[in-house]
Order: structure tokens, then C-alpha cells, then sequence
């Protein structure tokens, strides 16, 4: 039997790697994506004083430290019985909104933009974010540039650090935020919506009005029909900061509405022997193998889950542009909803989508008049000893459960984290790119790589953007093996 | 035209965040890409190892070597980066001294692998599976590093020539160094901490600072302190008189304590030797005169319970490169 080892993949919680075994024919057997690496936080958590959780868990991940500081900080409000005034949460919101335009910007222009502004069968060499400029222009470079340090600073002032903040306790929030803060972010956030409106421009032109881009984004390749999730508000609306986790079955229809707290009651996580990262899955229809469908438990959280979950967007030009998203790609509405959308590129519109929600609603929290109350915390007055904090971030649902003696020091921790979700779809993506690339021994060599790269990339697994944002290419080298493991051929980009 | 200096960026167990703040210097990068021959290795395995052992040694002018070595793939990177750079430093705090993922080394491996693997609250996982190096699929054999039992610091693999500490390091430190280097500076002895002062965070704090003793101290979510003297003098356990300026001082300025990122200010070995020392003087346990060495005792390990973490309080960035966590020399 003769393999194939991608072997550096990058960009997960780490590294990966991926195994392609060929059968004697030639054609795909079997896949096996790999995450070679592992930290141990769940672990080394134990002992720790709780509410140093927000600090601690930012470590887990540099490109998201955000999301893992607000799920830590929902998780003390709980341990410790705890409501934060309504300005911390808002503040808490408000710095998760810039988080969100500069996070899914670089996504979309460093990351995801090479497949598709500069285009899928470009030369490799331009398929990066110098190919991006040529194609869109230094002016948009720039603008990009700009976005990201806009928001960065606004993560700074309001969170004390634009990478791993320390500004989230248990009951609220360690700043409150001036008028002059307010009225600098105001204009920021107006800068955003402008920016998220042309991106979705430059989506629309360059990508839309192709037929060959289209053709490929509803081209069977990457459908996958496994079940949703996201965080809906009380009107099944999308929310990244808080709400109620829904998940969708493959047509659309709700399987459960659950409280973050109830998580162990829906979802549990299967271990193999050749992966430190384990796969998530729906308790109640269990653990099928790498399968999609209706008797599969694999689900998906991203932008286009937490889109395909939801009833509609609680921005009104988001709303636009996600009504357009559906009609577009031919979803028929059922019961007032839209049917969800099974083509994993559609992915990187719906990110932009979500761009464009974070924009409207950051200048609408920097706008309200409680904002800049000087009342950010409560004091907890005991200690519960147990609590979940949800939030959903850039790359899917986060879930950080702790519990701790009665001095708050922590006896038990458990994380769900927004990457892992997407292991088991990853993988899906990565053998239907492996199977439709190799026949009989033929293989495609440079859509091969491509394929696989953007099957991938459309989940934004973290590290990501940190590591595409620069010139220079994806290090993805193919070794062709023997059954004796020695490479008989190798090829690379 | 004389080919440019090759400059490189290796991650082995890391956050990303190192990346990011490189990233976070915004437009300075282009300049970066103007000077240096640019490349990230951001991850890379066999193969591109092998472009990388390719290289003749020291011909990469420069490697930034972000992230601890936590798996035997992390060790040989770090020995062949080493090879292949004429300089190789320490980039953040994970790979200058462990770091928080550091605080792993309070644990065994196989403690590990029991709460993530084995006894969870989402994992099934009735036939007790835990991950292995090597596993026989039908297919044939799969490998992963194998993970080793403690997170050991770049120094304690290889020679290093300079750190920069931090977690991650300020983009505006991280320029600084680049920015001298592009103008040809010469570079401090080897050893030396880079992008960062020679004094604490307090210097650069601009919190009044009164002299005042505490008696009692107060952990973060008890108390709201005032927004404009020391947080120390307020009861809260503020790492920054024990630990290296280079931030700006950026926690006290939302309120909130140092927790001691950069590490050890210059001068010092052990960063929460440092700090306990810091607060045997300014810890004040009331009248001591007429008192037994029993009640003296009494009031300091009352002031000592209200400590339940010390490792995680004192040593939380630097356990795994600390005296404490067996750092070598
Ligand atoms: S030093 Fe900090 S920012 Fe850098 S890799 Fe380690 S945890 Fe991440
Ligand atoms: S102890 Fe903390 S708050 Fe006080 S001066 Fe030093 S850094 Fe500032
Ligand atoms: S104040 Fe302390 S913990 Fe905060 S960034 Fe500076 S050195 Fe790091």
C-alpha cells in the first residue's frame, strides 16, 4: 500500500499532519489527519487560583486570547454567583466586537483571500497576501493594515493589552471606559462597518461575478451534511458574546436548544490513538466514524454553523447581506427559516458577513449611553464553586467549565475549544479533497496541495492568520511513500 | 546586489500570540520583508527540515525560537534551528523560561493524560485509549511526537545567544530589536535579555507609591482598588517590583496586577524568590513587641493561607527555567 504524508500542515492548536494511504489500484483507502502536539491546560489548571483563569487560559491560544479571556470570565461569573453590571457586559462585548473585525479582516485578506481574490488555480507563488496586493491594490494592503491596528488598539485600551489581556474579573470588568475613549471608539467602529461593507464588495466582484470562482464554491467538493452550532439570543438571532447553543440537524431543523452549563448533557469527545486532539461529537446520535449525515454526530462550528443555526442577523445590513447569502446559493426557507447551506466555502462569505454584524454592533454598544458608566464590578459576595462560560469564538463554540474548593482554588477544569469542533469536519474536508484528487495512482499534484490547503484554511484553525499574514507561502511538501516508508516521490510548493 | 541577511521565526509549543505580536509592529512590517531575505518556518516537520538542514550551518543571520520544548519534535528543531543560525534567540517567554504552559511541570505526564483522556466530564472513551507515539491503523503505521514529561526552556536544550522576554514580547520591543539590527548596531554580549530595560515594572508605573505596609493581602476579585496608588500598597499581589520593565507597565494601567510576563528584571535568577522577598518588607503583622514566636508564627501563615497557589502566583511564567522547576546552573 503506498502512502502519502502531508507532513508539515500547519496552522491548527499547533501542528498538523496528514496521512493518505493509497490502495493497490491507486485509489484513496483511508485519511488521517494528525495533531502531533499538546499543551495540557485541562491538567496543569488544577491548583490554580480561579479567577487567575482569564489570564491563564489566554495562553492557550495567541490569535484568540479574547475568546478564551470572555468564556474564563462568563465561567468565574458563575463559580463565584455573580452578575456583572450591565456596562461590564457591555464593555466585555464591545472589545469582543473589535476582536472579531480584526481577527476575521486578517482571515479574510492574509488567509483566505489568496483562494479566492487572487484565485484557486493561480501559480502558487502569487497565492499569497504579496498576490492579494497585486491583484487589489498597496492601497488595500494598507486599509487592512490600518484595520488591524485600529482594533488592536481599541483591544489595548480597553482590555490593558492587545495580545493575552488582563482586564476580565469575576463580576465585571477591572476599567471602566471614558468619554473620550467612547467617542475614539465610536469613530473606529464607523471606519469598521465602512471597511466590512467594501470587503463584501470586493467579495461580490471579484469572486461572485466569476463564474469560475462560483462554480467552484458550488461544486460538490467540500459538502459536507452534518449538524450545526452556534450561539442564538432569545430570538435565535446570532450572538458571539452570549445565549443559548442551538444545533441544527442537516435540513435545518432543531435538534436542541441547550444553556452552555448543560453541555456535558449533549456533547462528549472520542479519543484515537494517533491524535492528541480528541473529536467532538452529538451525544444523542453518537459517534459514527468519519461519516456526514443524519446518523453521524459530527457537527461543524464556524461562521457559516452559527449562520446556518440562526434565524436571522441582529444587524440590519448584516440581515441584507445574509438574506442575499441564501438566496444566492439557492436555500429555500422552511417554517421562516432558511435551510442551512452544506458547501464549506461558502464559509469565507459568511465570515464576512459576521464582519460586517461585529462592525454594526460595536458602533451600537459604542453609542449606548450606559457605556461609559463608572459602575464595571460587582464584589462577589461568595464562592459557588462551579461554572460554564460560553462565547462563540472567531473559529467555533468555546466552552470552559471549572470547578473549585471553597477558597476558589481549582479542583477541576474542561475545555471545549473553538477549533476542536471543527476536527472531525476537517478531516471530512481533507479526504474528499484526497479522493477527488487522486484516481488510480493519478495524482493532481498542484490542485492536490491547493485543495487540501483550502479545505482547511475555510475553518480558519487558529494560528492561522498568524502565520499566513506575511509574505511568503504555506510550507506544504507531499511525500510519496513505499510500503517500506522510503519517499519515492515528493513534491512541494 | 549582496543577498539579503536570511532572518526565521520557529515556533515548537507555542500560542501563536509570539507571531502575532511580530505581526502587531503593522506597517514596520514591510520593512522587515525590505530588509531581511523573510521566511517563517512556521512549523515544520521532516521535510522542510530537510530544506532547512539543506542550509550550511550559520547561515541563517537570524532565528527568533518562540515556544517551549514540550515533545521530542520540539528538541530536534530547537538543536537544528541552532545549527543553522548565527544567532538564536529566545523569542517570549515560553521558549526564555517555560512560561505559563510551564506550570505543566507541577504535574506528571501521565496525570495528564488521565484528566484529558480518561476521566473528563465530555470524553468517552470506555476502552481507556490515550494517545501513543505509534499506532498500527489497517492501513499501516501512524506516528506522533511523543510528549515529553516536563516543558524544559531553549536553554536547557541549546546554546542561546540572546532572549527577549515577554508573553509575548510588545510589538514595539520586538521592533526595537529589529530596528537595530537593520541599522547595524552592535549587539550586546551574548546572554543578554533583549527588548527590555534594566530596572522593574514599577519604574515605569505611573501608580503613586506611598511606602505603605499591608497587612493582609487581598486576592483580585475581593476587593476594587484605587485607581491611582501602587496595587502592592493596596493589598494585591503586584509581580511588577519583581519583574523586568520592557511592558510599559501595562496591567497596573487597567487596574489590574502584574503577573510578571517579562520575567525576572536583570540581576535576578528567581523571579518569586524575588517577590517573596519584596513582601517579607513590606508585609507589616502588626505590633511584634510582647508577642511569642508562636503568634508571630500565627500571623505569618495566616497571611501565608491567603495564598493558596504559591507556584502559580510567584513562579507562573517562570516555573519550568526557574530553580524551583530545575533549571540547569
Ligand atoms: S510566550 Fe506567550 S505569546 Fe509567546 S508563545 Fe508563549 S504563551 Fe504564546
Ligand atoms: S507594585 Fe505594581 S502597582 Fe505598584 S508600582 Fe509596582 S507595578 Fe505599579
Ligand atoms: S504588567 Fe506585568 S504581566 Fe502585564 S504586560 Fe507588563 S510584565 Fe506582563
Amino acid at each position: 500500500m503506498k502512502r502519502i504524508s502531508i507532513d508539515p500542515i500547519t496552522r491548527l492548536e499547533g501542528h498538523g499532519k496528514i496521512e493518505i494511504f493509497l490502495n493497490d489500484d491507486g485509489d484513496v483507502v483511508n485519511t488521517y489527519f494528525q495533531v502531533p502536539e499538546l499543551r495540557g491546560f485541562e491538567q496543569f489548571c488544577v491548583g490554580r487560583l480561579a479567577e487567575e483563569m482569564p489570564v491563564i487560559t489566554n495562553r492557550i491560544c495567541g490569535v484568540c486570547p479574547e475568546a478564551h479571556h470572555l468564556a474564563s470570565v462568563k465561567a468565574l461569573d458563575e463559580l463565584f454567583g455573580v452578575t456583572p453590571p450591565d456596562a461590564a457586559k457591555k464593555i466585555r462585548e464591545l472589545l469582543y466586537m473589535a476582536f472579531y473585525v480584526t481577527d476575521h479582516t486578517t482571515h479574510f485578506y492574509a488567509l483566505g483571500g489568496p483562494d479566492f481574490i487572487v484565485g484557486p488555480d493561480a501559480p502558487p507563488a502569487e497565492r499569497n497576501i504579496l498576490g492579494v496586493v497585486n491583484k487589489v491594490g498597496l492601497d488595500i494592503a494598507k486599509q487592512v493594515i490600518g484595520c488591524r491596528a485600529r482594533n488592536h488598539h481599541v483591544l489595548e485600551m480597553i482590555g490593558g493589552r492587545g495580545i493575552h489581556l488582563p482586564a476580565g474579573v469575576p463580576g465585571g470588568w477591572s476599567k471602566s471606559i471614558s468619554e473620550q475613549e467612547r467617542a475614539e471608539i465610536e469613530g473606529i467602529a464607523k471606519e469598521n462597518i465602512d471597511f466590512a461593507l467594501f470587503s463584501l464588495k470586493a467579495f461580490d466582484d471579484i469572486v461572485l461575478k466569476n463564474s469560475a470562482y462560483l462554480d467552484l464554491i458550488t461544486s460538490d467538493i467540500y459538502v459536507h451534511n452534518t449538524y450545526y452550532m452556534g450561539l442564538v439570543d432569545s430570538q435565535n438571532r446570532v450572538n458571539f458574546y452570549d445565549g443559548m447553543v442551538r444545533i441544527v440537524d442537516p435540513e435545518g431543523k432543531e435538534l436542541i436548544k441547550y444553556h452552555p452549563r448543560d453541555y456535558t448533557s449533549v456533547i462528549a469527545e472520542h479519543v484515537e490513538e494517533w491524535s492528541y486532539l480528541k473529536y467532538p461529537y452529538i451525544k444523542s446520535v453518537g459517534w459514527k466514524g468519519f461519516v456526514d449525515g443524519m446518523d453521524s454526530g459530527i457537527y461543524a462550528a464556524s461562521p457559516l454553523s452559527r449562520l446556518n443555526v440562526s434565524d436571522s442577523m441582529p444587524t440590519p445590513k448584516a440581515q441584507e447581506h445574509y438574506e442575499r447569502m441564501y438566496e444566492t446559493l439557492g436555500s429555500k426557507k422552511i417554517n421562516g427559516r432558511y435551510q442551512p447551506i452544506h458547501h464549506r466555502l461558502v464559509t469565507h462569505w459568511a465570515r464576512l458577513i459576521e464582519l460586517l454584524y461585529a462592525a454594526e454592533h460595536m458602533l451600537e454598544l459604542a453609542t449606548d449611553p450606559e457605556i461609559t458608566s463608572p459602575k464595571v464590578r460587582v464584589i462577589p459576595e461568595r464562592i459557588v464553586g462551579k461554572g460554564v462560560g460560553c462565547v462563540e469564538a472567531p473559529r467555533g463554540t468555546l466552552t470552559h467549565h471549572y470547578e473549585s474548593d471553597d477558597k476558589g482554588v481549582l479542583t477541576m477544569v474542561n475545555m471545549i475549544v473553538g477549533t476542536t469542533n471543527n476536527y472531525a469536519p476537517m478531516t471530512l474536508s481533507i479526504k474528499r479533497a484526497a479522493e477527488k484528487l487522486i484516481t488510480k495512482g493519478k495524482i493532481v499534484e498542484q490542485g492536490l496541495l491547493n485543495k487540501i490547503e483550502m479545505a482547511f484554511r475555510l475553518y480558519d484553525p487558529c494560528l492561522s492568520c498568524a502565520t499566513h499574514s506575511l509574505p511568503g507561502q504555506m510550507p506544504l511538501i507531499v511525500n510519496i511513500r513505499n510500503n517500506d516508508g522510503e519517499v519515492v516521490r515528493s513534491f512541494t510548493r | 546586489m549582496a543577498a539579503k541577511p536570511k532572518l526565521s521565526m520557529y515556533w515548537a509549543s507555542s500560542c501563536g500570540g509570539c507571531e502575532v505580536s511580530l505581526v502587531n509592529i503593522n506597517e514596520k512590517i514591510l520593512d522587515v520583508a525590505a530588509n531581511f531575505d523573510f521566511y517563517f518556518c512556521p512549523c515544520l516537520l521532516d521535510t522542510k527540515k530537510k530544506d532547512i538542514e539543506a542550509l550550511k550551518d550559520g547561515e541563517i543571520a537570524i532565528t527568533f525560537f518562540n515556544g517551549a520544548i514540550r515533545t521530542e519534535e520540539n528538541e530536534e528543531m530547537a538543536h537544528l534551528m541552532r545549527k543553522k543560525s548565527a544567532v538564536l534567540i529566545a523569542f517570549g517567554s515560553c521558549s526564555y523560561e517555560g512560561c505559563i504552559p510551564g506550570l505543566s511541570n507541577l504535574h506528571t505526564k501521565a496525570a495528564h493524560f488521565d484528566s484529558i483522556y480518561l476521566n473528563n466530564p465530555t470524553v468517552d472513551n470506555p476502552l481507556g485509549i490515550v494517545p501513543k507515539p505509534e499506532t498500527t491503523v489497517p492501513e499501516g503505521k501512524l506516528t506522533i511526537p511523543a510528549f515529553y514529561e516536563k516543558v524544559k526552556t531553549l536553554s536547557q536544550v541549546v546554546d542561546v545567544d540572546y532572549s527577549i522576554p515577554g508573553c509575548p514580547p510588545e510589538p514595539k520591543q520586538v521592533w526595537n530589536v529589529i530596528e537595530a539590527v537593520i541599522q547595524g548596531k552592535t549587539l550586546p554580549p551574548k546572554g543578554s535579555l533583549l527588548g527590555a530595560g534594566n530596572s522593574t515594572v514599577c519604574q515605569e508605573c505611573e501608580r503613586k507609591k506611598e511606602d505603605k505596609k499591608i497587612t493582609r493581602i487581598y486576592r483580585t476579585y475581593e476587593i476594587i482598588p484605587d485607581v491611582e496608588t501602587c496595587l502592592l500598597e493596596q493589598g494585591l499581589l503586584c509581580m511588577g517590583i519583581a519583574t523586568s520593565d520592557g511592558c510599559g507597565a501595562l496591567c497596573p494601567k487597567v487596574n489590574m496586577p502584574c503577573t510578571g510576563c517579562y520575567g525576572p528584571p536583570v540581576g535576578t535568577l528567581d523571579q518569586g524568590a524575588k517577590m517573596v522577598a519584596a513582601l517579607g518588607s513590606i508585609i507589616d503583622i502588626g505590633e511584634k513587641k510582647g508577642l511569642s514566636e508562636d503568634e508571630l508564627a500565627r500571623r505569618a501563615d495566616l497571611i501565608i493561607d491567603s495564598m493558596p497557589d504559591y507556584s502559580g502566583t510567584f513562579y507562573k511564567y517562570s516555573l519550568a527555567g526557574s530553580i524551583l522547576g530545575g533549571r540547569k546552573a
